[in-house]
């Protein structure tokens, strides 16, 4: 019988990090940003029904990369969780940090116990407020840590590089237009410096927005809303006509389905 | 609920498990304590005493469908509540009312709406208008027990149909069986008369506004012959509650409009207090 070698726990740990940053790098990166009327989510992703974004809650927008079988199912696990919140005490006592901790937990809890493979996965999960001010967004790496981020956070292959850039251009109260076309030129960075074209039906997005009347914030921009965004003059697209774009559309989103 | 406060948090395995889409479903593997069906009733003499909903008239007219419910809770000969809700919107394109124990069909209809959204969350896409009616009758059908103590709860599920073009109608019984009725239904106490007068008043066709119209026709007549039933309060300003469901979604009409709606049906009916007459032949 063999004797098994020696692992010193920083050594074990770093490896597993290691693994579990592998994972995320390979998937695409997708960028949250604030923007004068909520939260938009942009991501290259290829398919139309496997979302890298959706909804958890009224206001609880999520948003994951890395593996999808492995985030899929803490997704669903948050929106379970949530509606369970919710239904029995009240649907305003279902927070973004609520839902952020115990992500937190269960990440941290799969990384550490020595019996499961670390999740591939960097969530993030955002909620807007009635104002820009109570708008909260947390990014929650592979590990169980929570990060509180305000403006704009990128996560998954390129994170760093666009994350970078994004501090440098972001402002507060860019409209949605605005905020659109800098996350796509954000997204198109590759790792080495160079820049590549990335088609409106490669992208995903999707806004919560607070101007929206529904009590669910959560929409997805899609077809020829998003194609109107994109090219619309940043200067040309005012706050106060955004939200009429965002109703008008979502008649044609639905029927797209 | 917290997720798990006797281990570290974590989310439990059956939060991770994938495979349903429906809340109840989850809620029966985590935590079946809280639904409904599950509680155990100790066995009682005689009927309790608990506010009842009553009338819920629905009409379908070109391009929609109108489900209305008076105000009126009553608790044995006594008036509970002169103002309750018993028309919810179970999600963008249906809704439901409610006739029978208040407090149970107040959490059915919740827990429907979240078994709605829920679905709608997790795959992605909305229910067929088939399917919302099937899971309204399996938490019918849950209530059994309640009801054989005299605590039914009877609601019509009406809406519009967004694969077919076209409103829809299901009334149901307490054992959860259900029917799609055609033109108009009625549930609740006073249901025989609002039924009556909707069959004198009802035609293909209608437009939207007659259609509010009739149906507060017939909520006056069910009051005017349901001791349980209450017609518009005039003096206190309560009215029927009247929800339109069309190819726009959910709309609630607005007390503006159905207050005058009922004032100029009160005053035809001073003229002629039993209301529209239909043709003898």
């Amino acid at each position: 019988m063999s004797t098994p070698f020696y692992v010193s726990p920083q050594q074990a740990m770093a490896d597993r990090a290691e693994y579990a940053r592998k994972g995320i790098a390979r998937g695409r990166s997708l960028v949250v940003l604030q923007y004068a009327d909520g939260i938009v989510f942009v991501g290259e992703n290829p398919s139309r029904a496997l979302h890298k974004f959706s909804e958890i809650y009224d206001r609880i927008g999520f948003a994951a990369a890395g593996k999808y079988n492995e985030y899929e199912n803490l997704r669903i696990g948050g929106v379970r969780y949530a509606d369970l919140r919710g239904y029995t005490y009240d649907r305003d006592d279902v927070t973004a940090r609520g839902l952020a901790n115990v992500y937190a937990q269960t990440l941290g809890t799969i990384f550490s116990s020595a019996g499961e493979k670390p999740y591939e996965v960097e969530l993030v999960v955002a909620e807007v407020g009635p104002t820009a001010d109570g708008d909260q967004i947390y990014r929650l790496p592979h590990d169980g840590s929570i990060v509180d981020e305000h403006g704009s956070v990128a996560v998954g292959g390129n994170s760093e590089g666009i994350s970078t850039f994004l501090d440098q251009q972001h402002r507060d109260g860019m409209t949605l237009a605005e905020v659109l076309k800098l996350a796509v030129q954000a997204l198109s960075r590759d790792t080495n410096g160079g820049e590549r074209e990335i088609p409106a039906e490669r992208l995903e997005v999707a806004v919560l927005d607070r101007t929206r009347p529904q009590q669910r914030k959560f929409k997805r921009v899609v077809g020829r809303q998003l194609a109107r965004l994109l090219e619309a003059d940043g200067a040309a697209s005012t706050p106060t006509d955004a939200p009429s774009d965002t109703e008008e559309t979502e008649a044609s989103g639905d029927s797209d389905e | 609920m917290e997720a798990n406060p006797r281990t570290t948090g974590r989310l439990p395995a059956a939060f991770l498990t994938p495979g349903s889409a429906s809340f109840m479903d989850f809620l029966s593997a985590h935590s079946p304590e809280i639904l409904p069906g599950n509680r155990v009733l100790p066995p009682v003499q005689g009927a309790i005493e608990a506010p009842h909903g009553t009338t819920i008239v629905a009409v379908t007219f070109e391009g929609g469908v109108i489900l209305a419910g008076d105000r009126r809770a009553t608790m044995g000969n006594m008036i509970a509540q002169r103002d309750i809700e018993k028309v919810f919107p179970a999600d963008e394109y249906s809704a439901v009312g409610i006739a029978g124990t208040a407090g149970l069909a107040v959490e059915m209809v919740k827990l429907f709406q979240l078994e709605l959204e829920h679905f709608e969350k997790v795959e992605g896409a909305q229910l067929s208008f088939e399917g919302k009616a099937n899971r309204l009758s399996t938490m019918i059908r849950g209530n059994l027990a309640m009801a054989m103590q005299g605590l039914a709860v009877v609601p019509l599920f009406v809406g519009w149909d967004v694969d077919r073009g076209k409103g829809r109608i299901f009334s149901y019984d307490v054992t959860g069986g259900r029917s799609e009725e055609h033109g108009y239904a009625a549930t609740g106490s006073g249901s025989l008369f609002a039924r009556g007068a909707m069959k004198k008043l009802f035609r293909e066709g209608l437009t939207e506004e007659q259609a509010i119209t009739l149906v507060i026709q017939a909520l006056y007549d069910a009051a005017d012959d349901d001791s349980a039933t209450g017609g518009p309060d005039v003096a206190r300003k309560i009215y029927p509650l009247v929800n339109i469901m069309s190819d726009e979604g959910f709309r609630r009409v607005t007390e503006e409009e159905s207050s005058q709606v009922a004032r100029s049906i009160i005053e035809r009916r001073l003229e002629q207090p039993d209301g529209p007459r239909a043709e003898l032949l």
